[in-house]
């Protein structure tokens, strides 16, 4: 059976002549759904785009060929160009909020898709409108397609995204990271969704996605990308096992799983962006095994095993390690057992609209406290009220025996001290036009602790303290990276020695490989400086890698609430099996992978 | 564990170029638009303050006969309707202007970035009211709001420059508060917050640093307006010295002798061209500069 | 009154009207207070060798006498019922002097604005989407240049250019005899209307093209043109109705700009609308005149604004959800 898409040597670069992506080729069978993983910057969405003929504007296609069928995309004109987008090849975005016209009805949308290609006007297309729209769960009421997007859900968004993709039967399909920002419930529906269609309707389909974990539960063959290449191809499941690629297996011992409290292993460093890739490996500077041959020349991709290939000049040696290197067992320590913060019966309230009912929670010290839940939980709402950022709740938050006010101007000098927050995107925490120095010392002048050389002194040990340099002092937040400025606020947070520690989904803005490290730190800083410690999140799975007792919300109510272990093995309430079945993890998505081929007809090549 | 050493090699190679406020004028320097446009205020600036020291004759002093072409006696711009040196009367005229302009809208920026601030950052009622009393204010038009001041009180240099400050200050107010805005939704002021910093602090440290740009652009651009305005008046006859030299009041006397003796009203409308113009394109170079900033900070 | 907080687009109008009229009693006590409350309008208006008898009849005249509330609430309840008092220095009722004026000064005003909304939108789209090539570059200087040069200096150019100086083609000044409409001299409103269009025109394409440039960036057209849809439905369907909402904004402030702007330009050209009248009324002290014309043209502002604010709700069906 021919492939349905053949890409060959494709090449990408910007239109000042920098390369962005280089060298991937990769062939995908109809009814396969092939992966492709890579952290930001790596030219994932890139490459998806080429695969409908379309650069970004600075981007243009330099070289390659991309086949669907026999007809080479990248040599059509533009109107031969239209006619194969949205019917041969199709697209599903990222972010479906943005990617929806606001100003136009879905079912103006959906209908115009199938009119651009399939010609017709009025009513003509009614019947397949509402075929589509029940292929994807949705209603195929005449009043559901009048809806604007605003009125729709995330989920139910990207469901019409989909819609609009499976509409004219393509060949093939990209899907862009369609999941991003959804909670895992809707995650698991949208991702069954996308498996049945393309297998029912056998399509081709690129998923793309920074998610090892929701790549596996869907492909069957991965690609790794790194600095614009492919550096490792192979079985989702080979991959993960016995990664022939230093970088593939640093990114499975970052990623936090479900099962067996293993400590997290981020990579330091950055990926180059175009234009600084060294002229070797682009992985090398990064790598543990480095040797001097590898910035000799970029590694060929070369094959490991059957259908499995690296660009490494180690593979041979990289593939036996990949056990070895995961992270050691988390050592948590025992909580001390006397509560340094409690809530009791707090209600918090946005307006009118109730979003926390009566939460009752106890923080002791050295403890790491997890709170879990999906958007709209209530998660965030309690951490800002422990902070008195979000000021309008009743009830009572203690700091030890002492009753605090609700909001953080109104509370004590000393009760601010001691609780310290840390925000969700080190993007919008810092102030760009302070220097490093300035925001990690604003804490020291403003709590009177230290001014002068001696608040510098501080500033360079604290920066030491989250591993960065004293020099960092001097540098401005756009001079940094993501993880570098979570690192800068942990510095602010951590300064003026508080005793609590709110860490509000703190890793959600970065990296897998990045957010290992950051937890990583949190958890050596929370046992060395004997904090306490609140640790918002919505990714399950982290939380077995930091915290001791975990309490899940739904809807502003706490709905299971005790010791991390017992809570992720042994679920008790429904809620949070669910949760638990939902979250794509990379052990059942490789048990699933197995399970699978044995379903499906094995697909010649 | 080897992490603290790893994570350094963190800073090896940051992905991001250094780009802050304070080079945001040297960057913009990098456009031609902002080169030209700061030439030609620089020009008519030295003008205003060296011409009364270089001009050939007095402003008010008979040259020849009124209204004679360039060339002989009547200089090399000609003489206006009271045969007047035009060239003279050119360079003694931006002063007055410029000098209005500037303090003028000095006042109205310092006035409008203040309440604008106030209003984003407080986002309550006290928001609602500041930002009604600027749209009162900004029912009118600035010229007519001028011309009323200057029918009550008279053409007193004071009443000019109250009534441009005045008028300035609800557009900056609306500018700054809406810059200001998302900046007062980020999480470094919600930090500061909850460390118990003072609400002057707040605003003077954390959010005016943060909106310099937009309020530079918007200062180039109230100063052409403040131009504009004054320099009409004194066209409309409103000008705290009748028959002294004055760009404006040059063009409307000279204007009836268009067909015969273009310099008397063109040289001042150069003058003035050339000055708004220059603050415009100084503005406009400010404004790409600090979006292509942005751009290059991808959405922060 | 919680129907006004939720309701539809209906209760949101009457929202921003009860607004308006609340910005209108406020730019009334302000006109009021500037005018008559503040110092001695009798001695402004007779200068300052008037007789004592002739200032407390002129006060007698102007209600003087009264209490200041009193003073404000006759006023305020004359504007309401279309009584504007008695202009001083024509000795007829301010509606009567202004009524042919209003018409004149409209008829030129929405000449400019039939001109100058339709090609600064044309302009600013088309070079939105030729960006950076020239046709942009060119039309954005010149819009730059244009936006910075004060309108009656754009004025005088005009005829220098086209009446005076250069070509004698076109009338130097528009003077309107009384009983003549502006309709009758159709080629003395074209130097006023040109001005009036380059002084508003810049404004509108500049806000157009950016919004343009943004919404050509967005998401949704990518993903439209990823659908393949035709060049055309992307443009029109999918960018032009997102890109025009900010637009209308910019168009109410510019044309309640021009209801200003055309003091100055109707002085240039001699042109006996609404804006000589003002500028008369102010060199003559003439105050019921000045009050009128500083309430009517407030009133344009809050109308235009009223306007520009329904027609971005009509073109965001986001903020119509959310009212």
């Amino acid at each position: 059976m021919p492939a349905a898409v053949s890409v060959r040597n494709l090449q990408i670069e910007t239109t000042s002549g920098v390369p962005v992506v280089m060298d991937v080729s990769f062939q995908i069978a109809p009814g396969e759904v092939l992966g492709v993983v890579g952290e930001s910057g790596s030219g994932k969405t890139t490459v998806g785009l080429a695969l409908l003929g379309h650069a970004r504007r600075g981007l243009r296609i330099a070289g390659g060929e991309v086949l669907v069928g026999d007809q080479d995309i990248l040599m059509l004109d533009v109107e031969h160009l239209r006619r194969l987008r949205g019917s041969t090849v199709s697209y599903v975005p990222q972010d479906p909020a943005s990617s929806l016209n606001p100003a136009l009805r879905i079912g103006i949308q959906l209908r115009e898709v199938l009119q651009a290609h399939a010609g017709g006007r009025g009513r003509d297309h009614d019947e397949r409108i509402a075929e589509t729209m029940r292929e994807v769960a949705l209603s195929d009421d005449p009043t559901y397609l009048r809806r604007y997007p605003h009125e729709l859900s995330g989920g139910q968004q990207q469901r019409v995204g989909l819609a609009m993709a499976f509409a004219n039967r393509p060949r093939l399909i990209v899907l862009d990271e369609p999941t991003t920002g959804l909670d895992v419930t809707t995650q698991a529906t949208v991702l069954s969704t996308v498996r049945e269609l393309a297998a029912a309707h056998n399509v081709a389909a690129l998923y793309v996605s920074h998610d090892l974990a929701v790549v596996a539960a869907l492909a069957r063959r991965v690609a790794v990308m790194y600095a614009g290449r492919v550096v490792e191809f192979g079985f989702a499941e080979e991959l993960f096992e016995s990664s022939a690629h230093p970088y593939t297996q640093r990114l499975v011992g970052a990623i936090p799983r479900l099962t067996g409290g293993r400590s997290l292993l981020g990579i330091p460093g950055h990926a180059p962006s175009p234009g600084r890739r060294p002229p070797g490996c682009a992985f090398a500077p990064r790598c543990t095994m480095h040797i001097p041959e590898c910035d000799a020349q970029i590694p060929p991709l070369s094959p490991v095993g059957p259908e499995h290939s690296a660009r490494c000049i180690r593979a041979v040696e990289v593939m036996p390690q990949t056990q070895a290197r995961a992270g050691d067992p988390v050592d948590v320590a025992p909580a001390a057992g006397s509560a340094v913060l409690t809530l009791e019966n707090v209600v918090a309230r946005y307006g009118k609209v109730e979003v926390l009912h009566s939460i009752n929670l106890q923080l002791e010290h050295h403890e790491c406290l997890a709170v879990v839940g999906e958007s709209g939980s209530g998660k965030t709402t309690t951490a800002r009220s422990i902070a008195g950022l979000h000021r309008d709740w009743t009830g009572s938050i203690r700091l030890g025996d002492k009753e605090l006010e609700t909001s953080a101007r109104s509370r004590s000098t000393e009760s601010r001290r001691q609780i310290q927050y840390i925000f969700q995107n080190p993007y919008g925490s810092l102030n760009p036009r302070k220097t490093v120095g300035e925001t990690v010392g604003q804490p020291l002048a403003v709590f009177g602790i230290a001014k002068g050389r001696e608040a510098d002194h501080r500033v360079g040990l604290m920066l030491e303290q989250v591993s960065l340099s004293a020099a960092y002092a001097r540098r401005y937040p756009d001079q940094l990276s993501g993880g570098e400025r979570q690192r800068v606020a942990i510095a602010r947070a951590l300064i003026s020695s508080p005793s609590i520690l709110v860490c509000d989904e703190v890793t959600s803005a970065l990296d897998v490989s990045v957010q290992a490290a950051i937890v990583e730190l949190l958890g050596q800083l929370q046992r060395d400086l004997g904090l306490s410690m609140v640790f918002v999140t919505h990714n399950l799975p982290l939380v077995r890698s930091i915290a001791q007792k975990v309490v899940v919300l739904s809807e502003g109510s706490i709905v299971e609430y005790g010791e991390t272990a017992q809570v992720l093995a042994d679920p008790q309430q429904p809620y949070t099996q669910q949760l638990i079945a939902h979250t794509p993890s990379l052990e059942t998505a490789t048990a699933e992978a197995r399970v699978g081929e044995q379903r499906r007809p094995v697909i010649e090549r | 564990m080897s992490q603290t050493g790893q994570a350094l090699a963190e800073g090896v190679g940051t992905p991001t170029p250094p780009v802050r406020s304070s080079t945001l004028v040297t960057r913009a320097f990098r456009l031609w638009r902002t080169r030209i446009g700061a030439l030609f205020v620089l020009i008519l600036v030295v003008v205003a303050i060296v011409g009364p020291y270089v001009a050939p004759h007095t402003a008010s002093e008979f040259v020849a006969i009124p209204n004679s072409p360039p060339g002989g006696d009547a200089g090399v711009l000609g003489t206006d309707y009271l045969g007047q040196d035009v060239l003279s009367r050119f360079l003694y005229g931006g002063r007055g202007i410029l000098v209005m302009a500037a303090v003028s809208t000095a006042i109205g920026l310092v006035l409008g970035v203040a309440i604008g601030l106030v209003a984003a950052y407080t986002r309550n009622a006290l928001d609602d009211v500041l930002m009604r009393a600027m749209d009162v204010i900004m029912a009118f038009p600035q010229i007519m709001l001028a011309l009323v001041a200057v029918s009550l009180v008279g053409a007193q240099t004071w009443v000019i420059i109250v009534a441009i400050a005045v008028t300035t200050a609800p557009r900056v107010a609306r500018v700054a508060r809406g810059a200001a805005q998302p900046v007062v939704e980020r999480d470094f002021v919600a930090a500061t917050e909850s460390m118990g910093l003072s609400r002057v602090r707040i605003l003077t440290g954390e959010l005016l640093p943060n909106i310099l740009g937009p309020m530079m652009v918007e200062a180039s651009l109230r100063l052409t307006y403040s131009i504009g305005v004054i320099a009409a008046l004194a066209f409309l006859g409103l000008s705290p010295d009748p028959n002294g030299a004055n760009w404006g009041t040059m063009i409307q006397q000279n204007q009836i002798a268009l067909a015969t003796q273009p310099w008397g009203a063109l040289t001042p409308i150069i003058a003035i061209a050339l000055l708004t113009m220059g603050t415009g394109l100084f503005g406009d170079g400010i404004a790409r500069t600090a979006a292509g900033i942005d751009r290059e900070r991808g959405d922060e | 009154m919680t129907w006004l907080r939720q309701g539809g687009i209906g209760a949101f109008i009457i929202r921003r009207l009860l607004l308006g009229v609340l910005v209108l009693v406020l730019v009334s006590i302000l006109v009021f207070a500037a005018t008559q409350a503040l110092g001695d309008p009798a001695r402004a208006i007779l200068g300052r060798d008037a007789t004592p008898a002739s200032l407390a009849a002129l006060r007698a005249e102007l209600d003087l006498d009264q209490s200041v509330l009193g003073q404000y609430l006759s006023w305020a309840g004359g504007l309401l019922n279309g009584d504007l008092g008695n202009s001083l220095a024509a000795q007829q009722p301010v509606t009567e002097l202004l009524g042919s004026r209003l018409v004149n000064s409209s008829v030129l005003v929405l000449c400019a604005a039939v001109i100058s909304i339709p090609l600064s939108i044309a302009i600013g789209s088309w070079a939105a989407l030729r960006r950076e090539k020239a046709f942009d570059t060119v039309s954005s200087s010149a819009m730059l240049a244009l936006a910075a040069l004060p309108e009656f200096v754009v004025a005088v150019l005009l005829v220098m250019l086209f009446a005076t100086t250069v070509l004698q083609v076109l009338p130097a000044i528009s003077p309107i005899s009384p009983g003549q409409r502006p309709w009758d001299v159709p080629e003395g409103l074209v130097l006023p209307t040109a001005t009036l269009v380059l002084a508003v025109a810049p404004y509108v394409a500049r806000i157009m093209r950016a919004s343009m440039v943004e919404v050509l960036e967005s998401d949704y057209v990518e993903m439209a043109r990823l659908k393949g849809l035709p060049e055309r439905t992307v443009l029109i369907r999918h960018a032009l109705p997102n890109a025009i909402g900010p637009v209308f904004q910019v168009i109410a402030i510019n044309l309640a700009y021009l209801a200003g702007g055309v003091v100055v330009i109707e002085y240039v050209f001699n042109y006996s609308g609404i804006g000589s009248a003002l500028q008369d009324a102010v060199v003559n002290h003439d105050i019921p005149v000045v009050q009128a014309l500083a309430m009517l043209i407030a009133g344009v502002y809050v109308l235009l604004n009223l306007l520009a604010d329904v027609a971005t709700i009509l073109v965001t069906p986001r903020l119509r959800t959310r009212l």
